[in-house]
């Protein structure tokens, strides 16, 4: 009975609850643009750091886990690789630089110095691996890939400001690694020594090697937490963070990320409110009508779940529609859109979606149950 | 065979100082096959004593049988299931189903009972034929007239083959001319199928489909008019004594049986 009332009115009032089902289903769009655009972002600021071969980051201690200001030097990686436990250690190094294509606009990216065969290298999907420490190979990462078209055995040229001075150094493309970028940027690896020549503030003479960080590769990956309280006690001067500490103590990443599951919050409010309030006032429309069914003999179980019914069958047509319109459309992103739609977020969006319509609908289910019959006979007690 | 019966009921709303006595000590009863008009200015207690007998409101005391069980002690989800099944409703207005047609709203009341069977929808269908609806089926209540809605809402109160039959100012909202058809149907149909009908009206001249009149002051049964040509005067309607034999739409009207018509009164 609740079934049969609740799709024939849905039915025979399609403009009205298609309109509702049209706003749930924009908002449906939304949630899940803001939730593809927040896991977009935190990729792209964190993909390489998540992606490590590695369990912990070693950080010069008091740097506030600053990949910018953190130092490591040869000397402490040698004394890291000595605590017990370890397996391997990589130094890591971060800088910037542009990618001049022939003919075409300047691109900025992260170049990364790594140590060949060590935690912090990229495994490539087609090509080599980096040989040796030294050399003009390079690893790029498929940001790069789709934004110059290169290949396996192709040249490209870096520009790197020295001083005032433009630097140009041609590097040939020895592996592809899928996607890595590391602050917004896509990112070219290069072994360790040719990063530190290369970059705009490296190449001190004299001096010993240095990087920005350390990536340690346990023996066990299990023992994360002890490791790190080990490597801290027996290193000197080192800070240790495991992957995600890393990357969520990236300038900016934590602020970003609660800026936009806020908005996703408010939005997901605003449809709860908007359901809601369509419903409310349909209710109060229809009190004269509810009295009147409850009076010729229908329970207050039908009348509540004929509501119930229509709330979840418009709720569940407007998270679908819009679902898939965001599907359809995030399929067709170009890829300098930072916008990633993973199954487990556009799932665990959706889900909550589905309850926006019977948390904003329990409102007026209950005003529903609350109308007497003797309202039928214009009375009320 | 009673089909309503009505023992001593009084409904008393509020407590103290301001309680209202709206329905006192009213017995009245009503046979299967007969329609009676309860009448009488607004505030004389007709449509709280409608209500009572309809087990829309329980009353402060005494007891109202029908179909020979005492609704007033039963439960709120026991009286529903009661009035879907034993009570057929005609309202002064929102009677019908916004979105059911014609036919769907009529049906409602067998599928409520578990009784929308091929029979049911057949009958159904000749019920709303017979009320000249025969063209309007499958029509929505906002395409039918006033007129053609009450007639549906006859035919729903009708369906489900009731016990009783109660109708709150079924004409309220109709010109002289639909109120005469729409009633008169609807007292035909009552004693054509058997049924014990009470009609609410403040109209006096539709008192003249009834079979008796139940005159109401003050909460109390203040007359009852059995005698057809008192009846017919009260309706305004005594010139149809000379012109017309007193009967409802060709058939002798009955009389109310004085024995069954007044308890305590």
């Amino acid at each position: 009975m609740a079934f049969y009332l609740a799709f024939k009115e849905v039915w025979r009032n399609k403009g009205r609850f298609a309109l509702i089902a049209a706003v749930v289903a924009l908002i449906t769009v939304l949630v899940l643009f803001i939730a593809a655009l927040a896991e977009g972002l935190a990729s792209a600021n964190r993909e390489y750091i998540e992606k490590l071969n590695g369990e912990l980051l070693v950080f010069q201690a008091n740097t506030q886990l600053s990949t910018a200001a953190s130092r490591i030097g040869r000397s402490r990686v040698a004394e890291l690789r000595r605590v017990e436990g370890v397996e391997a250690v990589g130094q890591v190094g971060f800088s910037t630089a542009k990618l001049v294509p022939p003919g075409g606009d300047e691109i900025n990216v992260a170049f990364i110095g790594v140590e060949p065969g060590m935690p912090g290298e990229p495994e490539v999907f087609a090509g080599q691996q980096l040989e040796r420490s030294r050399g003009n190979n390079v690893i790029v990462d498929e940001g790069v890939i789709v934004r110059l078209g290169v290949q396996v055995g192709d040249l490209i040229r870096l520009k790197v400001t020295r001083g005032t001075r433009e630097e140009f150094y041609d590097l040939t493309v020895v592996g592809l690694t899928d996607r890595r970028q590391y602050f917004f940027q896509p990112a070219v690896f290069a072994p360790i020594v040719t990063w530190d020549n290369i970059r705009a503030d490296g190449g001190q003479p004299g001096g010993e090697l240095v990087s920005n960080i350390a990536v340690v590769k346990l023996r066990n990956p299990d023992e994360i937490e002890r490791m790190k309280r080990r490597i801290e006690a027996e290193v000197k001067d080192v800070e240790v963070a495991d992957k995600k500490t890393a990357w969520e103590a990236l300038p900016g990443y934590t602020a970003q990320q609660s800026t936009l599951s806020t908005q996703q919050f408010f939005t997901f409010f605003i449809g709860v409110l908007v359901v809601g309030g369509f419903f409310q006032i349909q209710t109060l429309q229809k009190v004269a009508q509810i009295g009147m069914l409850k009076a010729i003999g229908l329970s207050n179980w039908t009348v509540g779940l004929t509501a119930f019914a229509q709330i979840i069958i418009v709720n569940a047509l407007g998270v679908a529609v819009g679902a898939a319109g965001t599907l359809a459309l995030t399929a067709n992103f170009p890829v300098t859109v930072p916008i990633v739609l993973t199954g487990a977020t556009a799932l665990a969006a959706v889900l909550a979606l589905l309850a926006i319509g019977p948390l904003g609908g329990i409102v007026s289910v209950v005003a529903l149950l609350r109308i007497e019959p003797l309202r039928a006979l214009g009375m009320a007690q | 065979m009673i089909g309503l019966e009505a023992i001593n009921v009084t409904k008393v709303y509020g407590a103290g100082a301001t309680a209202v006595t709206a329905v006192n000590d009213v017995s009245l009863s009503v046979r299967r096959g007969e329609f009676v008009a309860l009448v009488g200015p607004s505030g004389s207690g007709k449509t709280t004593m409608l209500a009572m007998l309809a087990g829309l409101l329980r009353p402060s005391a005494g007891q109202i049988f029908i179909a020979g069980q005492d609704i007033g002690r039963m439960s709120e989800t026991q009286r529903t299931r009661f009035r879907g099944r034993y009570i057929g409703f005609a309202f002064q207005s929102n009677n019908l189903v916004p979105y059911l047609t014609a036919l769907e709203n009529v049906e409602l009341l067998l599928r409520l009972n578990g009784k929308l069977d091929r029979n049911g929808r057949e009958r159904a269908r000749d019920l709303l034929v017979r009320l000249g609806l025969g063209e309007r089926l499958h029509n929505r209540p906002n395409q039918l007239s006033g007129g053609q809605q009450q007639r549906v809402a006859i035919a729903r109160a009708l369906i489900h083959e009731p016990e009783v039959v109660l109708a709150d100012e079924p004409t309220a909202s109709l010109d002289t001319e639909r109120a005469h058809q729409v009633v008169q149907t609807f007292a035909e149909l009552i004693h054509e199928q058997n049924r014990a009908g009470i009609m609410v009206t403040h109209d006096l001249r539709m008192c003249k489909y009834v079979d008796r009149v139940i005159q109401m002051m003050d909460g109390k049964v203040s007359r009852v008019i059995t005698d057809r040509r008192e009846i017919l005067r009260l309706a305004g309607a005594a010139d149809e004594l000379d012109g017309h034999p007193p009967s409802v739409n060709g058939k002798p009207a009955l009389a109310g049986d004085p024995l069954a018509i007044l308890q305590g009164v």
